[in-house]
């Protein structure tokens, strides 16, 4: 016992004396890392995570421009063809080179049975090696935002999967693990250690990274940390030196709290309400025969009837920016400023509803998720009793993701009212448009268009943008398309939600407004 | 008694059925785990592809023959959410839930025995409405909530004992412990008393009401009668003779420690299976949750089996009360 | 008919001579349990006529004024004395309403577990053989499942099954049925070791020998000598089941969040522990704490009272 605490004791004499040798970062987020398979979940949390271990051709700077990576520079040879000149020396962390062959192969890769990426190369049609160090890219009609997601298309490489049976992604119904699920084998600033499934991932700097490390890190832990308090209990005490998401109540507390600071800032997440406009007959609510929503009067009267400042100041308590348009000020196309919201005005929404033959109000059901986004089921309740107000009653039914999604995506589409938040993966408004205001068909246009807006204007005008080149005359197309939804009103669009990291007062990073945490900005006092 | 033995068997795999059938009926309505299994491009019909190739479009009764014969064969499956074997994952958590459950329950027996004998031995004294009164307390307040404050002021506020996880734990081989190391111990603290105060309060309880019935049966008095002093009477008669059926029901107990354990994991993190499971509900991770279920099952089964057996070598009269107590 | 009456009045005047009412008498711990206990069951049923604001209303909640501390704080106002919650819900509205929901969730799901776990209990031990084996294993499957995973499951099917529209109204059903059937074991397993004993006694026997049918002995000799244990294990079981339902809004899967009870009340306020809006978690827990304790104190009293043994 004696001889024990002596070395415990000597233990720390060591460590005091060595004073920033040992600088780990220990981190809690509120999920878990899925999986250590690239491919394997298009969600931001693991492709952020996965980011520090892995590269992709270009990469995001801290203010999301896009910067080279392991592509040294690249350039549009015809409309329909993309050159790109890989970075020469990069060393794979098992010691392999980065040639052309690994970026067909990770090509490949992420287009096969079981990849959740693959619409990072939708439209490419051909891969061509020039040589070692130069791909092109191919694409079936012209594309000016192709490599906007490809700061998350990770290579990997070929010679490692193939020698380890990782050469596809693991696939749904395998009974068989994928060994890129539990190693992994990147280009990036860091490797991974040791992966505990759903426990503990550390991680160590790759000392043969290309680039200059400007971090001082030696060492990085990553915990889920699930329940909120705990997870703030973690940073208060001085477990974690960093944990995300901080609820919103508690930010104060991690601000007065001498070691620890809130790092508060805008996200590119649009949080909305969408309204069935398609079918002849709600399927939830009292009026038979008709569709109140298919009146622009009514949905008006919801927009007029919702109290924005008051869910931002008490619900967000100040962390949201209520929105006008259903995209970011940081994505291509928002925060325009041709656009304001309609005002909050309770009596000219009852008049509206009034006008339109409602005035005793109606009864419909809204769907809420409750562990999805920040304070949903808060937001919720908050609609409920400003619409309650204006003489509608709102059955709400909230419940977790898991069953919310079921219930609302297609195919079963079974909502009259709900509410939903998305953040563009290419940041730029073309990817909403076509996705949730483009009329829903076969061939995936309006996938998330839930409510079946659908006004063909729009959609030609969205067509036209995808494959404008000149960005002048982009920017005008994308504009006067919002233009026209807004005017329909298609969704209510509420805020953009705000990140809420909490940071030991030791600790120094960058933070991105897509919400990825990359820790080679860290640093540790 | 082997006769016994094996119909017990029988009947113990039947169980074991039933229970597998019922989860699984019931995991084919908890939600989609499709939704979850993707990102929020993923077209719809590569959507609908995972399902049919998950096998979930399959008429329920040929989803189940399919589980059951991959069980028999000793195939968990893998996990939607974490792509790893699903038996592996279940077993790397099972220790933490073991020693966190052990720990509870050995802490309750510990605090909860002498507690007990005191009340049942002087019921009349004030110490004794103390110990019943405050007990109370312990099954009056949701878990959660007594995790939470008990977080918040050792872990937050005094900053004594670490708010979550395990701890630095010892790889073992087969096993992991956090027993060998001063932070897996202290890790241990709050969580362990936690799970432990419901189980505090039934045991003591039970004493109490135990040592107040065998205090007045004749056989005391007789040995009152003796001249044998109170220690003796107390300590070598009638604790001999309440403890028998406290083990029982603290073996029995078990099973609901390592269950309510769901509770206690989520608010401390604690990396075991009941962390894993409410995990896997909320992702739908159907391979996970029958697992799981099928542990659970198992251990039940297994606990309640030996208790009955044990009924049967100590005393044969009993086996009329198997589980519950008469008067 | 009048045979009834004058036996409930003779029941009556019994009860009013006996030890088990002299026990409550001479026990002041009881007697305040039984006052505690009542005075919050008058307040919950008649919530509407006492509380201030109908926080199931949503029409009735005023979202600016969220988050207000109690009275006796700067920005507190009489208007809501115990503070609001972060929908603006006057928590002492919420608690009485709360109340109501907490007790009719247990007090249901008690009556109908004991209704399960007696019937099942007097057929397992009165019948015996293949009857009783075929009940304890049910009952074997049943406790393989934890409670609160079992009110998870069944919760999760609901939802799954049920029409949406409907599921508002049908949750607190789905919790009452969920925690029923995950709680009508120990009655079941009390009555059934209590039936085997009864129905070897002389008078049994004797019921049996003059002919009269099985169902009108178990009713009649046997149940009333049964019913004791049975009212102990539901007023713990009363408890028991508050708390199960307060764990399982832990969980997420509680009563609908426009409606909450007393659980709910305290996984809401639960978030705000940090925060240093304290009243949202404290109040409801002091009320659920007391609720249960006084439910507690009264099983205790009756298990006392109820066995003679003890005195």
């Amino acid at each position: 016992m004696r001889f024990k605490s002596l070395l415990i004791g000597a233990a720390i004499a060591v460590a005091v004396a060595l004073p920033g040798q040992a600088k780990e970062l220990r981190f809690a987020f509120q999920g878990d890392l899925k999986s250590l398979d690239p491919y394997n979940l298009n969600e931001t949390f693991t492709l952020g995570f996965l980011g520090n271990i892995y590269e992709g051709l270009t990469r995001r700077s801290p203010d999301l421009s896009i910067e080279p990576a392991l592509a040294e520079s690249w350039s549009i040879e015809e409309p329909t063809r993309w050159r790109f000149n890989l970075r020469k020396g990069v060393k794979f962390q098992d010691g392999t080179e980065l040639t052309a062959d690994d970026v067909l192969f990770s090509a490949d890769r992420v287009r096969a049975d079981g990849s959740d990426l693959k619409t990072r190369l939708a439209g490419v049609v051909d891969v061509i090696k020039v040589d070692d160090h130069t791909v092109d890219f191919v694409t079936d009609a012209p594309n000016p935002i192709l490599h906007a997601e490809w700061s998350t298309w990770y290579i990997m490489s070929k010679a490692w999967a193939e020698k380890n049976g990782a050469t596809k992604p693991q696939a749904a119904t395998g009974n068989e693990e994928n060994y890129a699920t539990r190693h992994a084998n990147g280009t990036g600033p860091f490797m991974i250690e040791t992966h505990e499934v759903g426990v503990r991932t550390v991680a160590v700097p790759n000392p043969n990274w290309w680039d200059k490390a400007t971090h001082n890190l030696t060492k990085v832990t990553f915990t889920q940390i699930a329940a909120d308090p705990t997870r703030v209990a973690a940073l208060l005490s001085g477990e974690v030196d960093m944990a995300y998401p901080i609820p919103l109540q508690d930010q104060a507390r991690v601000d007065a709290n001498p070691g620890t600071r809130v790092l508060a800032g805008p996200e590119l997440r649009t949080i909305f309400l969408g309204m069935d406009q398609f079918r002849d007959e709600l399927l939830y609510s009292n009026i038979k025969g008709k569709n109140p929503f298919k009146d622009h009067r009514v949905r008006e009267a919801f927009f007029r009837a919702i109290d924005i400042e008051a869910i931002k100041a008490k619900v967000m308590r100040g962390n949201s920016q209520p929105s006008a348009m259903m995209v970011a000020p940081g994505v291509q196309g928002g925060g325009d400023p041709r656009f304001t919201r309609l005002g909050y005005d309770p009596d000219k929404s009852k008049a509206l509803l009034a006008e339109a033959g409602y005035a005793d109000g109606f009864e419909v059901g809204m769907d809420c998720p409750n562990d999805r986004y920040v304070n949903d089921e808060q937001i919720c309740l908050a609609v409920v009793s400003m619409l309650a107000k204006v003489g509608i009653k709102v059955n709400l039914n909230a419940q977790p993701k898991a069953l919310y999604f079921k219930k609302i995506l297609a195919p079963s589409l079974d909502t009259s009212f709900y509410l939903l938040g998305w953040t563009p993966g290419s940041f730029d408004s073309w990817n909403v448009l076509y996705n949730i205001h483009g009329c829903p068909d076969e061939s995936g246009k309006g996938k998330f268009n839930l409510g079946g807006y659908c006004n063909p204007k729009v959609d030609e005008l969205t067509a036209k943008v995808l494959s404008e080149t000149d960005a002048d005359k982009r920017a005008k197309m994308v504009s006067d398309a919002w233009a026209m939804t807004i005017e329909d009103i298609s969704h209510i669009p509420l805020h953009q939600q705000a990140l809420s990291w909490g940071v030991s007062n030791k600790v120094e990073l960058a933070q991105r407004a897509d919400n990825e945490f990359h820790w080679r900005h860290v640093t540790i006092k | 008694m082997l006769a016994l033995i094996i119909r017990r068997l029988l009947q113990s795999v039947m169980v074991m059925l039933t229970v597998a059938l019922i989860a699984f009926i019931m995991f084919r309505f908890v939600g989609d785990p499709i939704a979850q299994m993707v990102g929020q491009d993923t077209p719809i019909a590569d959507r609908e592809a995972m399902r049919e190739q998950l096998g979930l479009n399959d008429p329920a009764p040929i989803q189940f023959a399919r589980f059951v014969f991959n069980v028999v064969q000793g195939n968990f499956g893998i996990s939607y959410q974490k792509g790893v074997p699903v038996d592996e994952l279940i077993l790397s958590r099972l220790p933490a839930t073991l020693e966190l459950s052990f720990v509870a329950a050995l802490f309750a027996l510990v605090v909860a025995i002498p507690m007990g004998i005191y009340t049942g031995l002087y019921p009349r004294r004030w110490l004794s409405n103390v110990f019943l009164t405050v007990s109370l307390l312990g099954i009056s307040l949701p878990t959660f909530l007594i995790g939470i404050l008990l977080i918040l002021f050792f872990g937050v506020m005094l900053g004594w004992l670490p708010t979550y996880g395990r701890g630095e734990i010892v790889d073992l081989g087969a096993w992991t412990t956090g027993l060998l190391t001063e932070s897996g111990i202290r890790s241990l603290l709050m969580p362990a008393f936690t799970l432990g105060l419901f189980q505090l309060t039934l045991i003591m309880r039970l004493v109490r009401s135990e040592m107040l019935e065998v205090m007045r049966t004749d056989y005391i008095k007789f040995a009152r009668a003796r001249g044998l002093s109170n220690r003796a009477v107390h300590f070598g008669h009638a604790l001999k003779n309440t403890l028998v059926p406290v083990i029982t029901i603290t073996g029995l107990q078990l099973g609901s420690i390592i269950a309510f354990s769901i509770i206690t994991e989520t608010v401390f993190q604690w990396p075991g299976m009941g962390l894993l499971i409410v995990q896997a509900i909320q992702f739908v991770d159907i391979p996970v949750m029958s697992t799981y279920l099928i542990v659970i099952a198992f251990f039940f089964v297994i606990i309640n089996m030996i208790v009955d057996i044990l009924y049967h070598v100590v005393d044969p009269r009993l086996r009329a009360e198997t589980g519950g107590k008469g008067h | 008919m009048s045979d009834t009456t004058s036996r409930i009045s003779d029941n009556i005047d019994r009860f009013f001579d006996s030890d088990v009412w002299w026990s409550f008498k001479s026990s002041k711990v009881t007697i305040g349990a039984a006052i505690v206990t009542v005075l919050i069951i008058i307040t919950a049923i008649f919530a509407h006529w006492v509380a201030p604001q109908n926080p199931f209303d949503p029409a009735q909640l005023d979202l600016l004024d969220s988050s207000l501390p109690p009275v006796w704080y700067a920005d507190g106002t009489w208007k809501y004395m115990l503070g609001t919650d972060d929908q603006g819900r006057d928590i002492l509205s919420a608690l009485l309403y709360g109340s109501r929901i907490s007790l009719m969730v247990g007090g249901a799901s008690v009556v109908a577990a004991a209704l399960i776990g007696v019937t099942l209990g007097l057929l397992a031990g009165y019948l015996g053989g293949s009857v009783d084996s075929l009940i304890m294993r049910v009952a074997d499957v049943q406790m393989s499942f934890p409670a609160i995973l079992v009110a998870l499951l069944i919760d999760g099917v609901a939802r799954g099954l049920l029409p949406n529209e409907r599921h508002d109204e049908l949750a607190i059903w789905v919790l009452i049925i969920a925690i029923s059937l995950s709680t009508w074991v120990p009655f079941a397993r009390t009555v059934r070791g209590s039936t085997m004993v009864e129905k070897n006694r002389e008078y049994v026997q004797a019921a049996r020998v003059i002919g009269r049918r099985p169902v009108a002995i178990m009713l009649h000799h046997v149940l009333p000598n049964v019913m004791g244990p049975v009212l102990v294990i539901a007023t713990i079981g009363l408890a028991t089941a508050i708390l199960t339902e307060a764990a399982l809004s832990f969980l997420g899967v509680g009563v609908p969040p426009t409606s909450p009870s007393l659980g709910t009340l305290i996984q809401i306020g639960n978030n705000f522990l940090f925060s240093g809006e304290w009243w949202m978690v404290v109040f409801p827990g002091i009320q659920l704490a007391v609720l249960v304790l006084a439910v507690n104190l009264l099983g205790d009293w009756l298990r006392d009272a109820l066995n003679p043994k003890l005195r």
